[in-house]
């Protein structure tokens, strides 16, 4: 069993992951980050390959995306971290990144080496769902769980199909919006959770942009079965001058209440 | 039809629609409407009184004497410098702008880069009292100051992309977030055949009165309505898809596509997609795109703002794959050179994007029967400060 299969069967309620981007803010971060993230307490690993043109995502992320190209970040490094980081990390691990560079590293040579370097599941955000059809055989053959998004404006017919597709888990967008922090949900939103929740999806769903501390986390928790936060950990990041310290604070405050 | 967009979005293997889930409900609106709105009647004929009333269609085809002289062939220049706010770009926004309303939009936002779009969009807000917002480069409105006030004299709210290198690829990306973040009401006009499906197919069909209007002309004025040649200028690609449009089915119609070679193709600072470029994604569809080895998009040069793009749209991909389109580059001084030529022996400063395709009149081995058309996409008004930096005339 896939080691995202396995925490959601052993967990149902308030799973935590966090995404970061490679390369950020120094080039080989990215390891010792995913190490604090362990020991600090997260559940999911969420390591975004950086690209030039981050359509999809807010200021933060897209700040973010540009330091660590400019750090020299590059997909086959970030295949090695992965492996760096599996010697001791046990929790699993999700690249998530735009096409293009994958597409260039090769789709089945990345997807090859990902899973043999110990990712578990890969989100690709602008992956057409026909074109995901062609690759499904390999990615399932490898044990790769790929993860496809869901947004409030996602009629019910084509969350059935994303569903149907994504295995892992599916990744529930918050708002019709780019990455980044805001203040709280609406009552629409809420409105949307609870139709995700009351769909009897296949896969489970954890809610993702817009969560960035305790009470978004924790009433992300009482729809799906957790919460994906980013832009609120890159900014610590950047801030940050004791990641050990500082990266089990950040966990601690998301999942309980201060 | 062979170089026409299939049901899934793609010429051959380019095209589709690579966008995040927060884009698909938009996209997929206007990809089930597209055709039966433009099919419908009443759509038509609002769509062609205002290119012929407001637009000032058909624009002329006219016969280029001393410049046919020089070079020992006929050819003709089509006019889409001579459409309302200077280039053909107006004729894609006044189609977009129609069918937004259809489909109940209240807001327009669009992307520019040397503001010829942003100013053709910002125009038709204005006649249609639409809410107009450009996305420009921050780099590109400090460049084309006077694009920027045109667009604000017509009412639209102009701001700037200082994500990335501040330039049109830039204004792209901030365009499409603003729409992920406002989907329900508001109108994406993008200005070239790039984009997701339906973009690509859709603005070629809004720019395809170029060729319909060529072929009309040329059998009046030569008793045959195919000429030898066809050639236009390649950014992202829209003036050359609607000049070739009509043209696509019948091969013996030779049609050249003019890429921007800045400094040099091998000169790390040029925009010749073709040539440098390889199959990526950027802004929601496969194409050939400048990227480095590890898929990060190329920032291109040219000293023509309108073809500093680092990809070129689908159609062209596919047409550069078949070889049913000859593609060419001219570098700026190539270009400059055509554009002072094009004024001297002609009388008509072109704008630097269309001087690219004059300047490729040097490179076909035409006979003297030959018919060759040059569209000539946008005038040079806007383009003075360019001329006048390089100085040499």
């Amino acid at each position: 069993m896939s080691r995202l299969k396995q925490l959601f069967q052993d967990k149902k309620n308030n799973i935590l992951s966090v995404f970061y981007t490679a390369g950020f803010p120094k080039l080989n971060d990215t390891v010792e980050i995913a190490r604090h993230l362990q020991s600090g307490g997260a559940d999911i690993i969420e390591i975004g390959i950086p690209f030039s043109d981050p359509v999809a995502d807010g200021p933060t992320i897209q700040a973010s995306n540009k330091v660590a190209l400019d750090n020299g970040m590059t997909v086959k490094l970030l295949l090695e971290q992965v492996k760096e980081i599996r010697k001791d990390v046990n929790i699993p691990i999700v690249l998530m990144g735009y096409l293009n560079p994958v597409l260039q590293y090769g789709f089945e040579k990345f997807c090859k080496e990902a899973a043999a370097n110990g990712v578990d599941g890969l989100i690709l955000p602008d992956m057409p769902l026909d074109e995901f059809n062609e690759h499904k055989d390999l990615t399932s053959s490898l044990g790769l769980d790929v993860i496809f998004l869901v947004s409030p404006t996602t009629s019910a017919e084509r969350i059935n199909m994303i569903d149907g597709l994504s295995s892992g888990f599916v990744y529930a967008v918050s708002s019709s919006s780019t990455t980044g922090a805001k203040k709280g949900f609406t009552a629409d939103q809420e409105q949307y959770f609870q139709k995700l929740k009351s769909a009897n999806l296949k896969n489970p769903f954890l809610i993702g942009f817009g969560i960035s501390d305790h009470a978004t986390f924790s009433k992300a928790s009482e729809y799906g079965s957790g919460a994906i936060v980013g832009s609120a950990f890159i900014n610590l990041l950047q801030e940050s001058s004791n990641f050990g310290k500082d990266i089990s604070q950040f966990v601690e405050s998301l999942k309980s209440k201060s | 039809m062979k170089y026409t967009v299939n049901e899934k979005g793609f010429y051959g293997k380019f095209g589709g629609a690579y966008i995040p889930e927060m884009l698909y409900p938009n996209v997929e609106e206007l990809r089930q409407n597209y055709t039966s709105i433009i099919n419908e009647p009443s759509f038509q004929t609002e769509f062609a009184k205002l290119l012929k009333d407001y637009v000032g269609r058909p624009t002329p085809l006219y016969f280029a004497q001393r410049l046919s002289e020089a070079y020992k062939a006929k050819i003709y220049l089509k006019r889409e410098d001579l459409c309302h706010t200077g280039a053909h770009k107006i004729n894609n926004t006044i189609g977009q702008i129609l069918l937004a309303r259809r489909m109940g939009k209240k807001k327009i936002i669009a992307e520019t880069g040397a503001g010829q779009h942003g100013v053709a969009t910002a125009t038709v807000c204005a006649l249609m009292g639409m809410d107009c917002t450009v996305y420009m480069g921050q780099l590109d409105m400090d460049r084309q100051r006077p694009n920027v006030e045109r667009m604000r004299i017509l009412g639209a709210q102009v701001v700037p992309a200082r994500s990335g290198n501040m330039t049109l690829k830039d204004a792209t990306n901030e365009a499409m977030r603003h729409w992920i973040n406002n989907p329900s009401d508001t109108h994406y006009i993008i200005g070239s055949v790039v984009g997701p499906h339906p973009y690509p197919d859709m603005v070629t069909r809004f720019q395809s009165v170029i060729s319909e209007e060529i072929k009309a002309q040329l059998q009046e004025a030569e008793g045959n309505p195919f000429p030898d040649y066809v050639v236009a200028c390649v950014g992202g690609g829209s003036n050359a898809a609607g000049a070739y449009y009509h043209f696509l089915e019948d091969e013996h119609v030779n049609l050249v596509g003019v890429e921007a070679a800045g400094k040099g193709v091998d000169s790390g600072e040029s925009a010749a997609t073709t040539a440098l470029g390889k199959t990526g994604v950027l802004h929601g569809s496969k194409t050939l795109l400048m990227q480095t080895e590890d898929g990060q998009v190329i920032e291109p040069y040219s000293i023509s703002a309108g073809l500093d793009y680092p990809g070129i749209g689908p159609l062209h991909a596919h047409l550069f794959d078949t070889q049913r389109v000859q593609f060419v580059s001219a570098t700026d001084d190539d270009a400059m050179q055509a554009g002072i030529e094009l004024s001297r022996t002609e009388g008509i400063i072109p704008a630097i994007e269309s001087a690219h395709a004059v300047a490729a009149l040097k490179q076909l081995a035409v006979d003297p029967d030959d018919v060759v058309v040059i569209n000539l996409s946008g005038r040079g008004d806007k383009d003075l400060e360019t001329y006048i930096r390089w100085g040499k005339y």
